[in-house]
Parts: structure tokens; sequence; C-alpha cells
């Protein structure tokens, strides 16, 4: 298959010592959704920068589409679209206006411009609202403007910079059916950078982690969570069974550990539904009572945890502070 | 064509703006309609000092004009600032459109802008009874003052693109208005001020426009003269323009 992005060791400096990319490679395939996930100020969106042409990288080269992003950015422009993380969109315009201007400036022009700006408009459930001011729009209608802009010239690479950030949850599932339509249907490629492990998770076939400008790790979604070695079997035990119930799983077949806190016994599993009927069978023989059962599958937390040396939480936070 | 397009795209963005609430040009003329008419009254006992030829609201008024077309298109950045912050300069840099377009779309919307503006002074200073040489005249006192804002809007998009912060731009454009006023023959004769202003003067842009201007409209300097600072005002504005360019290039490559 075609690869869409392709990037090599890329690095850049911000002021001389804030070291924002720290040799960054990745490739896309194209048609593909790839995600890149990480806690803000992690490299996502200055990755996305150099990549979209909207700054050069200090080191290593990127291709898009085909194309060099440094030796010729205007063909790279021509081939993608990108939704940044703020609105594009020019506030005392009409939804109209902000898309026939960025319609012009691909290129497009009369009856051509204004058939698809007309189709863009009702694909993004915006006729009603088209004629009014971009100020009236609320979060979710600006950033459905966003996104009908940033394909109006329909491009083969779309960038999507934190697509739903802000968004209320109905706005939020809206958007990622878009998303996957896009991808599924018009054989897009999409680089989606987001902070919202359960986003990554759901839409994209291949995602990479970013920390400190750094990609701690990249595979599919469920090729990351499978490499935790298994899942987590958590049983809600009776008060005074709890340290028997510990005692008793220790040597299940299957459990590689087991942790207990208060009265959750967490035990890991490589396969966590096979080694449920052990689990509960030995806790029966050694009588401790179970009051729930859960079957916990690996989360990309856990993988972010595992592979950053710290929780996702964690490293968002260390940011902020750092940026205070 | 394509450039030219894209650049008239650009501008209809803030000619619509305006279309929408034509008032906020009458609130931007307030200030220079008190400055001809509080300047007008205050140095009217000028035209006594020997040596001053002629009516003061005469002597004024390409003054007034140039100055409301320094301080209106000093303004352009503000706008660049506002779109800078909210994703707009973003989303046109990361498309193919023609990288002058986005300077000169909003330097030609402040120079439309200028000449309304200009238009209306001038009819004001005729009701207040000021004599014009010719129309011809008074079109080159209009094409000065678009030129003039022209070097200002470029000037101030240049510097909105580096600073990026609201005060920087208000700092600049205050800090510069002013001297470049006073120390030109808008408000005063130039054979009746010091010869350092004089000296000044003579390489303040602002000066040059006035002069210009005030030759042509109201006809007491020569053509030649006209035709030499026409000339030099529109090198500067295509100095300044390249500046602004510039400055983009250095906004972009701090992303």
């Amino acid at each position: 298959m075609a690869l869409a992005i392709e990037a090599h060791d890329l690095t850049k400096t911000y002021g001389g010592s804030v070291r924002a990319l720290d040799g960054i490679s990745l490739t896309v395939q194209a048609g593909t959704i790839f995600g890149l996930l990480g806690p803000n100020g992690a490299g996502k969106s200055t990755t996305v920068r150099i990549l979209s042409t909207l700054t050069r990288p200090d080191g290593g080269s990127a291709r898009v589409a085909g194309v060099d992003v440094v030796a010729d950015p205007v063909a790279v422009r021509r081939a993608i679209g990108v939704v940044g993380q703020r609105h594009g969109a020019d506030r005392e315009a009409t939804g109209r206006e902000n898309l026939t201007l960025q319609g012009e400036f691909y290129g497009i022009t009369g009856a051509d411009l204004r058939a698809r700006v007309a189709r863009a408009l009702e694909r993004f459930d915006l006729v009603d609202a088209a004629d009014r001011k971009v100020m009236t729009y609320s979060g979710g209608m600006q950033r459905r403007l966003d996104v009908a802009m940033g394909l109006l010239h329909r491009p083969r690479v779309l960038f999507l910079d934190e697509p739903t950030t802000g968004l209320d949850p109905e706005a939020r599932a809206e958007m990622w059916e878009e998303i996957q339509r896009l991808a599924e249907e018009e054989e897009m490629t999409i680089l989606l950078t987001t902070h919202y492990l359960e986003e990554a998770d759901r839409l994209a076939s291949q995602l990479a982690i970013v920390d400190r400008g750094r990609i701690v790790v990249e595979g599919a979604p469920e090729e990351l969570k499978s490499g935790l070695n298994g899942d987590t079997i958590e049983v809600e035990l009776a008060r005074d069974s709890a340290l028997r119930a510990e005692a008793a799983l220790a040597g299940v077949r299957g459990v590689e550990s087991v942790r207990l806190d208060g009265t959750v016994l967490r035990a890991r599993a490589r396969d966590g539904a096979a080694a449920i009927p052990a689990v509960l069978a030995a806790l029966d023989a050694r009588g401790a009572s179970a009051r729930s059962v859960r079957l916990a599958r690996p989360s990309l937390d856990e993988v972010y945890l595992r592979h950053a040396g710290r929780s996702f939480r964690g490293a968002g936070a260390d940011i902020e502070e750092v940026a205070a | 064509m394509t450039a030219v397009r894209q650049t008239w795209q650009v501008t209809m963005r803030g000619v619509r703006v305006l279309i929408r609430q034509p008032a906020f040009l009458g609130i931007t003329l307030t200030q220079p309609i008190i400055w001809l008419l509080l300047f007008g009254a205050l140095f009217k006992a000028i035209t006594r000092i020997p040596g001053f030829h002629g009516s003061y609201i005469d002597y004024l008024t390409p003054g007034i004009v140039v100055m409301l077309a320094v301080s209106s298109a000093g303004w352009t950045g503000m706008g660049l600032i506002e779109d800078i912050n909210s994703g707009v300069t973003d989303r046109m840099l990361v498309s193919p459109v023609w990288r002058g377009a986005l300077n000169a779309g909003s330097v030609l919307y402040a120079v439309l802008s200028v000449i309304i503006q200009t238009a209306l002074i001038l009819l004001l200073a005729l009701a207040l009874g000021a004599h014009f040489s010719s129309f011809g005249g008074v079109l080159v006192l209009v094409l000065v003052a678009a030129l003039l804002a022209a070097t200002f809007a470029s000037f101030s998009n240049g510097i909105a693109a580096i600073a990026r912060q609201r005060e920087t731009l208000i700092g600049a454009v205050s800090f510069v208005l002013l001297p470049l006023t006073f120390l030109s023959s808008a408000l005063m004769q130039r054979s009746l001020v010091p010869g350092w202003i004089q000296t000044v003067s003579d390489v303040n842009p602002v000066n040059w426009a006035v002069e210009a201007g005030r030759s042509a409209a109201m006809g007491s300097i020569g053509w030649g003269l006209v035709g030499v600072r026409l000339g030099l005002l529109a090198a500067l504005a295509l100095a300044a323009a390249t500046f602004a360019t510039r400055s983009f290039r250095s906004y972009q490559e701090s992303l």
C-alpha cells in the first residue's frame, strides 16, 4: 500500500533551548487513520505544523502525499486539508463566506465553488446557519464549519489537530462518526492528534504515543494492548474472605500476579477469559465468596504508563506545571 | 491573475464587515473631525504671524488628511493579531494561497477606508470654507493619502506579525503618529518652525505627503516636487510591503 505520510527523524527546537521534537519518525499508509497520542506539549502539534508546511523542521525530512514538505510546500498544501486546534473561521463573516474564501484560496471559483459550498453546508448540517455570522455559532457548529472548510477542496490527506477538544459528548460522538466515514468512504488518509486515549483507541488503526518530543511506542491499538501481557480479572470479595482469596490464587494456572486493594482482588492473566473458571474454582475451594467478577482488557492508559514510564494524567499535569 | 483575485477576496473580508456596520467608519472619523475643528479653532491666530500665507483651514486640511491616513491605516495590524490568535492566519498559511495576498489584501482594505474617510473629511473642510485649487489637485491629495496609508498598513502588519500583542502595536502606532505629525508641516508652516525640525521633516515621509498633497490640492508649490514626492512615497510603500512579507516569514519560522 502507498505511504501518505513519511517522516524521518524530525527535530525542532524553539528559542534555542526548548526541544519540541527530538527525532520523530512515522509512516502512515494511504487511506488509514493514524493517531498521534500524547499529553499537551508532547510534540503532537509541532509534528502537524511541520507536516502541514506551516513551519519547517530544524532537522530530518518528511514527505506528504509523496511530496517533500520543505522542497515543495505549495504542492503539499494542494494535497492536504488541515483542521487546527483553534477555530480557523473568521467570526465576523458568515459560514458561507468563510467556505467561499477558503475555496478561493485553493483556486476554486465560480459555479463549481458555489456548488461545493452548498454541498458542504448541507453535509455538515449548517444550511440554516449558512448566512449567519460565525460568532453566533455554538461550539459544535464552529467545529463542523472548521472541518467543512478543511475538506472543501477534497484533500487526499487530512490533518485533524485535537478535533474534539472542548466539544460536548454528543458533538464528539458525531465528529467521530464523521471522521470514520471520511476514512472508510472517501479513502482519505487522516492524521489525528489527540490527548483522549478513548478517541485514539476508537478511531485510529495505527497509533504512536508521543512523549517529550519522541515516539515512545507505535502500533495498532489492539497490538499495543496485547503487548502488555494480558488482561486483568477483577474480583470483588466479601470483606472477611479477602486475605484467604489472595492466597488461593497464588498457584492458579494462567494467573501471573495478584494484587489486593481492600476487597478488590486484581489478577493479571495472559488470557483472562480462559483463566476465569480456574480462578473461581480456586476461590470456591478456599471458601472465599466473590460478589462480582469483571474482566478488564488492558487500556491505552496502561500502555502509556508502561512506555512513557508515568501515567497519562500525570504526564499532562507535569507539562501544565512547567508551562505555568 | 490568481494573486490579484485572492488579494481582492481578502480585501472583501474587511469590506463586508464595513458594509454591515457603516457606522464604524463614522466612529473612526471622529478623531480627524475633532482635529479639523479643534486645531482649526485653536491655531487660527497663526495666520496673523508675519510670513504665514493664506487661510488656516486651507493650510490645515491636507495636514489632517495625512494624519488621518497614518492613524487609520496604522491600526491594520490589529486585525492580523486577531487572525493570528483565532487561527485564521494559520489556516490561510497551510492553503496554497499566494502569500502576498494576506498582506496586500488587508493593505488594500486600509487604503479603501482611507480614501472614503478622506473624501468625507474633504467635504467637511469644504463646508468649513476651504478652497481647493482643482479637482485633479484634490485627487493627488487622495493619492498621497492612499500611498501613505499603504505604507503604514504594511508597517502595522509587519509589527503585528512579529510582536503578536495588541499592546505592542498600540505603543508603536502611538509612538510614531504624533512625532511624525509634529515634525512635519502638517500644522505649521515650514518657514516658521525651528531649523532642526525643518531638517528632520526633510526625511519624514509624513511631511513628504503633507507638502505634496497641499501643493497639489491648494496649489502653492510646483508639480515637479509633487512628482518626486509621489515617487518617494510609492517606493516607501513597496519597502513597507517587503518588511511585512518578511515579518510573515519570521512569524512562520517561530511556529
